[in-house]
């Protein structure tokens, strides 16, 4: 297996940083906008979109964890069962702008998936969609993210993984993983 | 990434501490799906489930429809009754016949203890036990556990008492396997002649009066008294049954401690349990019903998962 660095933790600041203002730029104070993290990785993503808006703007922009393990079409299909996770929305999605975050844009199934889920809680009045990375010219489904922080071209046989501090990972990191056959 | 050790949901006696986790685990997700306002996923969809019933069922029945539809699966009821069963068709014949129409799941409740067991040898579908006679019933005693770990934050530990007819309850016996797979302590009360003449071999604790099991008990699992499985005279009178082994709110109230009141239903009010302590503080009754939807959500979606 190899594994090569292609965002370390400062650049990962930066683009974080930077999605942050795009938000801001298109959601202003956040009234009307709140956040889904997609479960399980997205999670994180939208924990640490959530920090750095509460550290420019000083509030707290209202984020929920959306599991959509029941809602994939893979099930039965897949060689690995799925364990699901825990929703956590303590807000009406109803009329609000929703922006689904998750770390990886591969297949679009399990955004495709989300948007069904989140229909459960109320009809938005938007859904945008932001990832760390989206692999290009991987897609299943006509997806396409709003936000992007860093468009990778990868093979089929690589995988893009997010890292974060404190999650068993000792920094911050994106990496692209190649199997190799030993 | 887990999965359930078994294909065919027969008994708690065949299932691991871990799978019993893993479905309270899933259960938990599809109880908050429960409380959404589209109580409603497509998990099941290109699934077809029959439910078939030999024996009489209200609860246990319309709960696995309703997980069922919840899980959105194609459904099929069957019962015994107004079916050819009556002109002689055999078991095997009539689940086949259920099978040729491409059916991927059984969830089947039988008067005869080892009818699911049996099936499972034959057919291909996974098959889920809603009851066989005296023998099992793995998803009450299922939905009986995560019930007591929603009270008491935990099954391990507990001391659980099982009072009434324990010699004709199928959910007794799944209660003692899920309750000590778990950790729990249990006991089992009743007049003698009411108790299995070998249930100390399975571990647990005898008691005749009570009152005492009261005392002893953090949780009182209470059975009914089931007259349609009884063969021959067991006590006097359901009067004197009443006198010595029906609770009260009073009797629950003169207990210096607090303990939790449960029954897999139907109820047979003023006989085992009185109006007042069925509908006290103590009593989760209702809570277990809830919770029953959720557990058979579970067991189906983690058995459609094995395939």
């Amino acid at each position: 297996m190899q594994k090569r660095l292609i965002v370390n933790h400062q650049l990962l600041d930066i683009m974080v940083m930077r999605l942050c203002h795009q938000l801001i730029e298109s959601h202003g104070d956040f009234s009307d906008s709140v956040i889904l993290g997609l479960q399980p990785r997205g999670k994180y993503v939208a924990q640490r979109i959530q920090r750095t808006l509460a550290s420019i703007l000083g509030k707290q922009v209202p984020t929920g964890l959306l599991d959509t393990t029941f809602h994939r079409d893979d099930f039965r299909r897949r060689d690995t069962p799925i364990t699901a996770n825990a929703t956590k929305i303590d807000f009406l999605v109803e009329g609000k702008n929703v922006i689904l975050v998750d770390d990886v844009l591969y297949t679009g199934r399990s955004v495709r998936a989300a948007l069904d889920a989140m229909i459960a809680y109320g009809r938005p009045a938007s859904v945008e969609l932001l990832v760390l990375v989206d692999r290009l010219y991987t897609r299943h489904l006509p997806i396409q993210p709003t936000y992007v922080g860093r468009k990778v071209n990868s093979l089929l046989s690589q995988r893009v993984l997010v890292e974060w501090k404190g999650e068993q990972a000792e920094e911050d990191a994106i990496w692209l993983i190649t199997k190799t056959d030993e | 990434m887990q999965e359930l050790s078994v294909r065919h949901l027969l008994g708690i006696k065949d299932i691991t501490p871990q799978d019993i986790q893993l479905i309270f685990e899933t259960a938990d997700n599809f109880k908050d799906v429960l409380n959404r306002p589209i109580k409603k996923v497509p998990s099941l969809r290109d699934i077809t489930i029959a439910n078939v019933f030999f024996e009489n069922s209200t609860r246990t029945r319309l709960s696995f429809e309703l997980a069922e539809k919840r899980l959105s699966a194609d459904t099929i009821n069957f019962s015994s009754s107004g079916s050819s069963v009556k002109k002689g068709e055999t078991l095997l014949d009539t689940v086949n016949n259920i099978l040729a129409m491409k059916v991927d799941m059984i969830v089947m409740r039988h008067s005869s203890p080892g009818a699911p067991h049996f099936l499972s040898k034959h057919i291909p579908a996974n098959i889920v036990n809603a009851g066989d006679g005296t023998h099992e019933h793995p998803t009450q005693a299922l939905l009986d556990s995560f019930s007591i770990r929603e009270r008491l934050g935990e099954v391990a530990g507990k001391r659980v008492v099982i009072i009434g007819d324990i010699l004709h309850s199928r959910v007794a016996l799944s209660n003692i396997f899920a309750l000590q797979k778990q950790g729990a302590e249990v006991m089992v009360c009743g007049p003698i002649t009411l108790l299995p003449k070998y249930i100390q071999q399975l571990g647990v604790k005898v008691e005749t009066d009570v009152r005492k099991a009261l005392e002893w008990c953090d949780v009182a699992n209470v059975l009914r008294i089931q007259l349609e499985r009884q063969q021959m005279k067991y006590f006097p009178s359901l009067r004197e049954y009443t006198l010595y082994y029906g609770i009260d709110k009073k009797m629950l109230d003169s207990l210096n401690k607090e303990i939790v009141l449960m029954h897999p239903g139907p109820i047979n009010r003023g006989v085992e349990l009185s109006s007042d302590a069925a509908d006290s503080h103590h009593s989760i009754i209702l809570n277990q019903v809830e919770n029953g939807v959720a557990i058979r959500m579970a067991v189906l979606y983690l058995l459609a998962q094995r395939g």
